[in-house]
């Protein structure tokens, strides 16, 4: 395996490396490029972000969970390339110091990344573009004083220039690992069959970082053109296997800003733009916010062995904890989603807001008609061994009256649907209670009161 | 003689902060390491408590990149990490005492190479019922020291049934993970003759070199330490990081070779001890306005395997069981618990959250009871400004109390009345969403309770071309410490700070030190440093005088120059001429913090120098659908004496209140009931992030001289703005109680799932 990538301005190329060494291990144990800094080693603190570009664009990256064959052809930049030898500091560098942004310093890299990376892409939604960076020194004002006052600022020359200066060289097409296309990818997931496919990485990445599992035949996604994007006809979106979370957000929050509010939790920033869809359901989690809001919204999955093609609906794909319809050699191609009238409401309860996995994510598709409750599709996540559909409270809703009575038995019939366990992250009454409120809080809403404590200010 | 503070108070950035936002600072495991430095890992118990039967390292042993593993036998000298009560071996002895003690060490050639053969061995241990609980621990007398301790004052087993009212009631606190962004990590440097250079990640490098020397059979003078900076230690690396300096000198000596050691952030989190999760049992007494009349605490604190730092962190929740209060007859008894679980340690107030949040429930309960603003039952109860007459629950006069007109000037600047009254109207008509509000005051003593602790060292240079080269004992976790001592020594010799160079804390250069801890690195280190520069500045005045027949008490030190009557030279021709006359340039300081003493036994003295005050209102709103609350405004106003430098110590403010209001909320430690910690990485276990920081934040200095004679009447600001933090907590139980008649009883840490459980008490559906 060859890689070619750019660091800091310069062309790197790496013959025959270990392919699940991380950039963030290969910065600072090869390359002695200490300023990206290693916190968790698992995607949740930030302190190792580094400005990763493309021709689609720039994006934030956890380094810690970014192996080296996910660089081909990216423009990698560190802190130790933000600004120039001898030119003035990067604005948001300069604020942080006006600012008083920095106390111990550790977090301060990482900020400063994804804070240069936002100041780039004229982004100043800041709980967003640094809910993935955590500092436990400052209490995160100062942090954000100086990313206000670096708005004022130009974005330094060179920082404008980097997407052209992607290389050009791409590997051959036999190489191993890394497939071109989904044919490619067919052929060799049915030679191999036992191979690890690697997407985002944000999942496998801890397989290596705290598992410490090997990947004996690890196959690269991320140059299978062909499963990255989102196209639509009439009647559907169809979302590659490949599309990060970041970009599904980018084009089904305009349809369903519910949904879009619940991806904007999916995970940082950094995560969203590493995470895809297909990893997220083709993993099976019973916790991933990606799968029940897919089957909430009718989604189908589209499978593909060599070259058998074959599809079903999301929530069939979900056998068991762990377990789900995919043989051995079978790869995730697509999502489609069906266009809808807007009747969706996510809810996604976890312990902390941002950035956390969900206790229970729950996904609740209410069309009303006249003061009808249409065909229901009622999906949550973290209340069973799968992400699941609520039959029961379907049952109890559709074709029924609009009423608190009627959202009530469903709350009643959603006993029938899950038997949740207790975890760290919540109990299993707990669980319960808030699956059945979310039912409560989306008629709330249907009906105008306020349930959302973003709106609510001193 | 006279030295206007040309340095001192003005708000500069922290003295790294371009090597911060550069990625240029550097932390232990950035040092530039020589070729066939050797990396560390340790092997952890999966059990509780139990017999270690058999060890077998044959896979770990052949495993790549192995170079040696390591057990208790093998350990040259002693096997001991404590900071206490040598209690705590560095690798174990036969028996285990909780899931993620360290039993062996494997050193091989890389980091990751060490971690993978870690788990490479394979352990056997006959378990035994592990002590988990603090009911488990009281059930069987599992405790550090013979009883429970026991402070009083008054009579408050007779005017607890005089009392008009009276309330019980139960608090059960979580402990806290100190999520220093930079995790655990020391590297050793083998020298000629047995010598060792040690830097770690400490705030106590005194202690690393004892323990270093004790390991390696090697006088204290054979070891030295250097700590440039912590990313981060909030007390986690007061005591923690002994057991990787000490595993990193030892297969230093074994080796011959460098050796390094980082935890992995999930090792370090099950490793290391954490903030004592408590329970506080409270009966309270109080007439019909809600002043207490008696009140009788008992503290149980659960303190982990070894005794580390327990004990006084024990005393310390005790000496601020009266926050800010005024208490006449009281009692506070505490139970110091031993338990198979991670070994409690230091942490950001030191107890001292745990006693005062006891304390502000028991506020929060009355007020409930009699149906009035808690903020009313506070004033009634608070401390009086004029300072006459009143003590401590320990008997210590108050003398300094400002809270009455701190309290006033916030709620005048935040309009606190009129917004309980907005809130109380906004919650009639919003049937899901809630809002709630809380003021919380904090008093906190400032000293170490271990009296002799109070003492600081320093060592000063002026070089002939007039810089100056600046070390003292503290060390530097990003509270900016350094960047304060030298506006000091600036303003001492009237230079700009530009020309003062700071320098790693070094144990060779000071020796004997404290550790960074109890909020005192700048009122110790600064007052001995300051003794410093006055020793070299009295030496160039004198020199001057003599030379230019002026007298010495006439020689200005400002603006980078030395007035000696009508000539005026630069300060490094001060220096030079100095020099020139066989003067030495180059001084110790020495600090010892004067009027304390304390008998911890019998629960009476002045273990503190001062008090610092302050005091946060918070707004929070709460849907009571699921217990998800969020904070819409903070107000602070906090008393940092004469502050030294207003921008440091605001961000000292900001992040303790963050900090203090996340222990209380998401941060929850979750332990299974093998005792295995279930919350050890940052995917489990929630600090606060950026979206939670409150939508309004407002923060003021009180800015006022300290009474007692403290460095230029500063006060200490590291850790009595996390107790601000209390008032988020208060503010949820506000919002809870909006929903129903009953006593909320609300719990810490307030996750959403506890403000659910609340809510449903209070409206008598559970």
């Amino acid at each position: 395996m060859q890689i070619t990538f750019m660091l800091n301005g310069t062309s790197v190329t790496l013959t025959e490396p270990t392919p699940t060494t991380t950039l963030l291990d290969w910065l600072r144990e090869e390359r002695h490029l200490t300023g990206t800094k290693e916190g968790c080693n698992e995607g949740d603190c930030g302190a190792c972000t580094v400005m990763v570009t493309d021709q689609t664009g720039h994006a934030p990256l956890n380094a810690c969970i970014l192996f080296l064959p996910q660089l081909q052809g990216k423009h990698i930049t560190t802190v130790e390339g933000l600004s120039q030898k001898d030119a003035p500091l990067h604005p948001v560098q300069a604020e942080m110091i006006t600012h008083h942004g920095s106390q111990c310093g550790f977090c301060t890299p990482g900020f400063v990344m994804s804070m240069a990376t936002a100041h780039l892409n004229g982004d100043t939604d800041y709980d967003t573009t640094l809910a993935g960076n955590l500092c436990r020194c400052t209490g995160y004002a100062p942090i954000i004083r100086a990313a206000i006052a670096s708005e004022e600022h130009p974005v330094p020359d060179h920082l404008h220039h980097l997407a052209l200066k992607t290389p050009e060289i791409l590997p051959e097409r036999a190489d191993g690992a890394a497939p071109q296309s989904s044919d490619d990818l067919a052929k060799l997931y049915a030679a191999n069959p036992d191979a690890t496919l690697i997407a985002g990485a944000t999942d496998v990445g801890l397989w290596v970082t705290k598992q410490l599992r090997e990947i004996a035949t690890p196959i690269f996604l991320n140059q299978c053109a062909d499963l990255h994007g989102i196209t639509q006809t009439n009647t559907h979106w169809r979302i590659g296997a490949m599309t990060t979370i970041a970009e599904v957000e980018r084009t089904l929050t305009p349809h369903f800003p519910s949904l879009g509010s619940m991806l904007r939790r999916y995970g940082s920033t950094q995560v969203r733009a590493a995470a895809t869809l297909g990893g997220n359901i083709a993993n099976g989690s019973p916790i991933g916010d990606g799968s029940p809001a897919m089957i909430a919204l009718g989604a189908t999955i589209h499978l593909r062995m060599e070259n058998t093609h074959r599809e079903l609906p999301l929530e069939d794909f979900f056998i068991a904890y762990g377990k789900q319809d995919r043989q051995r050699g079978e790869f995730v191609e697509a999502i489609t989603v069906p266009k809808q009238p807007y009747t969706l409401h996510c809810i996604k309860i976890s312990k902390r807001f941002d950035q956390d996995i969900s206790a229970v994510c729950a996904c609740l598709n209410l069309p009303v008609h006249d003061g009808t409750f249409g065909q229901t599709r009622l999906a949550y996540g973290g209340m069973a061994g799968t992400p699941a559909r609520a039959r029961h409270a379907e049952a109890a809703l559709t074709s029924q009256p609009a009423t608190l009575t009627t959202i009530q038995s469903a709350m009643q019939a959603l006993t029938h649907d899950f038997t949740p366990v207790s975890d760290m992250r919540a109990s299993a009454d707990y669980r319960m209670k808030v699956a059945q409120n979310a039912l409560l809080r989306a008629f709330h809403s249907i009906n105008g009161t306020a349930t959302d404590l973003h709106e609510v200010t001193s | 003689m006279s030295a206007p503070n040309v340095s001192v108070g003005k708000p500069l950035p922290h003295d790294a902060a371009h090597l911060h936002v550069t990625g240029t600072a550097r932390y232990v495991d950035d040092i530039p390491t020589p070729t066939g430095t050797l990396h560390l890992a340790f092997g952890l118990s999966d059990q509780a408590c139990g017999t270690v039967t058999a060890m077998n390292f044959d896979a770990a042993r052949t495993a790549a990149g192995v170079i040696a593993v390591l057990t208790a036998g093998d350990l040259p000298f002693a096997n001991d990490v404590s900071p206490s009560n040598h209690d705590e071996p560095l690798l174990a002895t036969g028996t285990v005492h909780y899931i993620g003690q360290p039993i062996f060490m494997v050193i091989a050639t890389s980091h990751l190479a060490a971690r993978k053969a870690a788990r490479l061995a394979e352990i056997t241990i006959a378990p035994e019922t592990p002590i988990l609980t603090i009911d488990q621990a009281m059930a069987s007398n599992s405790r550090f020291e013979d009883g429970p301790r026991i402070y009083t004052k008054g009579t408050p087993d007779t005017a607890l049934p005089k009392s008009k009212n009276r309330l019980t009631g139960s608090l059960g606190i979580g402990g806290q993970e100190h999520f220093y962004l930079e995790g655990q990590a020391a590297l050793a440097l083998p020298g000629e003759n047995g010598d060792m250079l040690v830097h770690s990640s400490t705030q106590h490098p005194t202690e690393i070199q004892h323990k270093v020397a004790e390991a390696i059979g090697l006088p204290m003078h054979s070891v030295r330490v250097e700590t440039r900076r912590m990313g981060g230690g909030f007390g986690g690396k007061e005591s923690q990081g002994n057991a990787l300096a000490v595993a990193c000198a030892i297969a230093a000596r074994h080796t011959g070779q460098p050796c390094k050691m980082r935890y992995d952030r999930d090792d370090d989190m099950m490793v290391t001890g954490k903030r004592h999760d408590f329970r506080v049992i409270y009966d309270a007494g109080f007439d019909d306005q809600g002043r207490i009349t008696a009140l009788d605490f008992t503290h149980y604190a659960r303190c982990g395997w070894a005794m580390d730092l327990s004990l006084p962190v024990a005393d310390r929740a005790m000496l601020h069981a009266d926050n800010a209060y005024h208490l006449e007859h009281i009692r506070i008894t505490s139970h110091r618990l031993k338990t198979n679980t991670q070994s409690a340690t230091a942490f950001r107030g030191f107890g001292g959250p745990q006693g005062i949040v006891g304390i502000e429930r028991v506020m929060d309960h009355i007020a409930a009871h009699l149906g009035r603003d808690p903020l009313q039952i506070r004033r009634a109860n608070y401390y009086s400004d004029d300072n006459a007459d009143q003590t401590t629950p320990y008997q210590q006069p108050v003398t300094d109390c400002i809270i009455n007109a701190l309290t006033e000037r916030l709620t005048t600047s935040a309009n606190y009345h009129e917004r309980r009254k907005n809130i109380n109207e906004w919650n009639a008509k919003n049937p899901v969403l809630k809002r709630g509000i809380a003021l919380t005051p904090v008093k906190f003593g400032i000293s170490f309770t271990l009296t002799h602790l109070n003492q600081a060292g320093a060592l000063v240079h002026v070089y002939q071309d007039g810089s100056i080269h600046l070390n003292h004992g503290g060390t530097e976790m990003g509270q900016g410490l350094f960047q304060k001592v030298a506006q000091i020594a600036a303003s001492e010799f009237g230079v700009p700070v530009s020309q003062i160079k700071i320098t790693a804390t070094d144990t060779a250069k000071v020796p004997n030190t404290s550790a960074t801890a109890a909020s005192s690195g700048t009122d110790l280190n600064g007052m001995a440093v300051l003794n410093a520069c006055q020793t070299i500045r009295q030496r160039i005045a004198d020199h001057l005088a003599t030379l230019y027949t002026c007298p010495a008490d006439q020689i200005t030190f400002q603006n980078g120059h030395v007035k000696v009557g009508e000539q005026t030279f630069t300060f490094a021709q001060a220096a030079q001429k100095t020099y020139e006359a066989r003067i030495s340039l180059s001084a110790t300081g020495f600090y010892k913090t004067p009027d304390i003493k304390w008998d911890r036994i019998k629960g009476v003295g002045q273990p503190f120098f001062y008090f610092a005050y302050g005091a946060a209102i918070t707004e929070v709103v709460i849907d009571t659908l699921t217990g998800e609350n969020r904070i819409l405004r903070t107000d602070i106003l906090h008393d940092a004496g004469q502050s030294l430098n207003p921008a440091l110590d605001i961000g000292q403010i900001e992040g303790g209140y963050v900090q203090g209001a996340g222990w209380l909320t998401t941060e929850e430690l979750v332990w299974d009931d093998t005792g295995a910690l279930k919350t050890h990485a940052p995917a489990t276990y929630k600090i606060p992030a950026c979206s939670d920081r409150p939508d309004i934040f407002n923060v003021a200095l009180w800015d006022q001289p300290n009474p007692a004679h403290t460095i230029y009447r500063s006060k200490a600001v590291g850790e009595p703005p996390f107790m601000l933090g209390i008032s988020t907590w208060s503010a949820l139980a506000d919002a809870i109680q909006s929903c129903g008649p009953i006593y909320a009883d609300l719990q810490t840490p307030a996750t959403a799932e506890a403000v659910l459980n609340a809510i449903t008490r209070t409206k008598g559906d559970g």
